[in-house]
């Protein structure tokens, strides 16, 4: 396949469509509107429905019965929409329906703002609804991820039968970056618990798995505690032998990622790891790190520290873990190094 | 690795422009960001993108130092001239950029793009002169074969004008007189 | 002997309180659907609140929404599943209060579902609240001097803000004598009928009754439904085969 220029959700909704994805409930929201957009015309060309919902509320509820009658079903959304499909989401998880969820991120609580930040973290990695759920969260760096991702996240729905989250962020979302897509796969929907009819067999009942499964509680913590263990995914810089580690998903690991070459330039042991799920946090990730690592820098796009907090768990403050915070404006990758040197000078 | 800005109102086609570049330049194997400004930085009808070439793939799509800005109308090169850096160019749409001085370390290239498409009876070509002046300026990819890009990439959209290649060429004259 | 002829749909007793109208149309609705031969390839969303309880004594297919989104969740199914009869069985406060704008937008869009709406005028399953459809005065546990139409509004006529708009079949009915009970059978066939032959949006609303929260003795909720609750929710077929009938 040759590679085309795309804009990330553009290429993340092409790439939907071809993982057989064939239902998309959704509502505009900048910086994720081109999803629907782009949803509204491909998913009737390739035989699948698109609805421009009234709601996020409804959107989700529309994926839900879509999900349960067994097709691959999506929605979008960012900051105050994602708010809103937390109440559907939890259903979906309680009724084991596989389903994926993509949040563009956009600055801020409350209105925010329309530009890029990573600000959901806690929502999207705890569980932004209620209740006892998880769901496989995957943060693409690249237009090429969110292609790439988008495709893992249906696939591990199904195996899992649990919703899944792309979290993206207004600037790999609105940017254009060459890319390649997968060939179109089909989705086979008459899995035996989709609903469709009894057809002369016992009816079947999508709701909270709970009324039905015995000993509940020690399976949904097995099914979790599976994913969690089998699941993490991340990529390492040059963390063998860093004297300081960076740890940042997204865009953030973008600019990390310069920053580890403007420091490998200067003669700083610098190193980067990239976590690619957050949920599951890839903990294991922290065993390649040089064990005379004098310090994690956690580097996030928003007002308030939050994946330090994962930081800090996976790595069992064997080292100091520190914070830099972009909040509403981009970081320069050179403070970022300005920062580590900081770090190890204090050390000294 | 070229670090580009292009800036002008909305309606300037700077966007398109950007695009382009960016189209062009992964046709002929380049690794390309595109990154639209956005949000807050999207100011008084001000529009903006920045792109990063190489050959190399690229870490971040953002930057400081600009090796060459676009700069459709005055307020483009007042906004981003400081930011250009030491040695870097300034293609400046002399139709439109009129007012203050240029920094002395940098190189610019004056072209009056807005008249240059008015005379070639194609209004809105103005991003393309910018666009041949940026590649006569940085030799990012050969004109000929960047024009037969521009070609393509209209060809293939069903509009393409014979008058957009001529305007492209005619920045690239301006550049290599410049 | 004679044979007792309970819908094959009806798997269990149900579990409403004594006298609830639930029952009724519950056997209702199960006669229709084996009698248009859909038993099979129904798929019936329901929400929170008593209709909940059918979920496991009705034996078609079922989704259970989150409260009040049961016609999001069915248009979902619908779309993917045309073949399917899909429809939703919701209380009045689950379909007009908090999910009034997906039962509106489902109509609005005149999605190929059919809303099986039962108006009793109050909260049954969470202790006899106020409803959108409980009537001026009606003392309710959250309305204790009674609704106070100034503050709280008019009863919800779902039909008033439906029968405008270009759908398939609107009707409503009522569980409150055999008569009625018999019309009602009537409406949700139409209604069904209409679905399945790709008319459009179709809703029934069912005027029933609910003596565990309303205080009554069951002759008395009969008379209450007679005498007062249908002189202002009116029964009737609304809109048939898409055009109003200005019943």
């Amino acid at each position: 396949m040759s590679r085309q220029l795309m804009k990330g959700n553009d290429a993340l909704s092409e790439a939907a469509v071809r993982a057989g994805c064939r239902f998309f409930g959704g509502y505009p929201i900048t910086p994720q509107s081109e999803i629907p957009e782009y949803l509204s015309w491909r998913m009737p060309e390739a035989g699948g429905t698109f609805i421009q919902a009234e709601s996020e509320l409804s959107g989700v509820n529309m994926v839900y019965g879509a999900a349960a009658a067994g097709f691959r079903a999506m929605t979008s959304s960012s900051g105050p929409g994602f708010s809103l499909l937390q109440e559907g989401i939890s259903y979906i998880a309680s009724a084991e329906l596989p389903a994926v969820f993509v949040d563009v991120q956009r600055y801020g609580s409350g209105l925010g703002d329309i530009f890029q930040a990573q600000g959901d973290y806690w929502q999207a990695t705890r569980g932004g609804g209620h209740g006892d759920y998880r769901m496989l969260v995957y943060a693409p760096a690249s237009v090429q991820e969110s292609v790439d991702l988008v495709s893992v996240a249906f696939d591990k729905a199904d195996q899992y039968r649990n919703p899944t989250l792309i979290l993206s962020d207004a600037s790999i979302a609105q940017m254009m970056e060459p890319v390649t897509l997968p060939e179109m796969r089909e989705h086979d929907p008459n899995a035996d618990w989709a609903v469709r009819g009894k057809h002369g067999k016992p009816f079947k009942r999508v709701t909270s798995t709970m009324y039905y499964i015995e000993d509940f509680d020690a399976y949904i913590k097995g099914k979790y505690d599976e994913m969690a263990e089998a699941e993490q995914r991340w990529e390492s810089v040059r963390v063998d032998d860093a004297d300081v580690v960076l740890v940042a998903y997204g865009i953030s690991s973008r600019i990390c990622r310069e920053a580890v070459e403007i420091a490998r330039g200067r003669g700083v042991r610098l190193g980067l790891l990239r976590p690619i799920t957050l949920w599951p946090f890839p903990a294991k990730a922290f065993a390649e790190v040089n064990p005379l690592v004098k310090a994690y820098l956690s580097v996030e796009l928003s007002a308030l520290p939050k994946m330090v907090e994962d930081v800090r768990l996976a790595c069992e403050m064997k080292a100091p873990v520190e914070t830099f915070l972009g909040g509403a404006h981009i970081p320069e990758s050179s403070a970022i190094v300005e920062r580590a040197v900081a770090i190890l000078n204090a050390q000294r | 690795m070229l670090s580009i800005t292009c800036a002008g109102f909305g309606g300037q086609g700077v966007l398109t422009a950007g695009l382009l570049l960016a189209h062009v330049s992964m046709e002929s194997g380049k690794e390309i960001t595109w990154v639209p400004s956005y949000g807050s930085e999207m100011r008084g009808g001000t529009a903006s993108c920045r792109l990063r070439i190489g050959d190399e793939p690229i870490l971040n799509p953002f930057f400081s130092a600009i090796d060459a800005l676009i700069g459709m109308n005055q307020d483009s090169v007042d906004t981003f001239q400081g930011a250009i850096a030491p040695g870097g160019v300034l293609i400046a749409n002399s139709s439109m950029v009129r007012g203050g001085a240029f920094r002395d370390d940098i190189r610019v290239v004056e072209v009056p793009a807005t008249e240059i498409a008015g005379e070639l009876k194609n209004p809105r070509g103005a991003n393309l002169v910018m666009l041949g002046a940026v590649i006569g300026a940085t030799g990012l990819v050969d004109a000929e074969e960047f024009a037969d890009g521009i070609d393509a990439y209209f060809n293939k959209k069903g509009r393409n004008n014979p008058l957009n290649r001529e305007c492209f060429m005619r920045g690239v004259q301006a550049a290599a007189n410049a | 002997m004679s044979e007792k002829l309970t819908p094959k749909l009806l798997v269990e007793p149900n579990k409403f309180c004594p006298g609830c109208g639930h029952g009724i149309i519950n056997r209702v609705l199960a006669e229709v659907l084996e009698e248009s031969g859909l038993a099979d390839q129904a798929v019936g969303a329901l929400a929170v609140g008593c209709a909940c309880l059918m979920m496991d004594t009705f034996g078609t297919d079922w989704v259970q929404a989150p409260h009040g989104r049961a016609a999001a969740v069915a248009v979902g199914v619908k779309r993917m599943r045309p073949e399917c009869c899909v429809f939703t069985y919701q209380g009045d406060g689950d379909s007009m209060s908090i999910g009034f704008s997906e039962t509106l937008y489902a109509a609005i869009r005149n999605e190929n579902i059919t809303a099986i709406l039962v108006n009793n005028g109050i909260f049954g399953m969470t202790g006899g609240q106020m409803a959108p459809t409980s009537l001026p005065g009606q003392k309710t546990t959250t309305s204790p001097k009674g609704r106070d139409a100034a503050t709280t509004g008019q009863p919800l006529n779902m039909i008033d803000q439906m029968k405008h708009l270009p759908i398939g079949y609107l009707a409503r009915g009522s569980v409150a004598s055999a008569k009625d009970i018999n019309n009602l059978k009537k409406y949700i066939k139409t209604a069904i009928e209409t679905q399945m032959n790709g008319g459009g949006y179709s809703m029934v609303e069912v005027l029933s009754f609910c003596p565990t929260n309303w205080k009554m003795n069951m002759e008395k909720s009969v008379a209450h439904v007679q005498d007062t609750v249908k002189a202002i929710f009116p029964v009737g077929e609304f809109v048939k085969n898409g055009e109003r009938t200005d019943a």
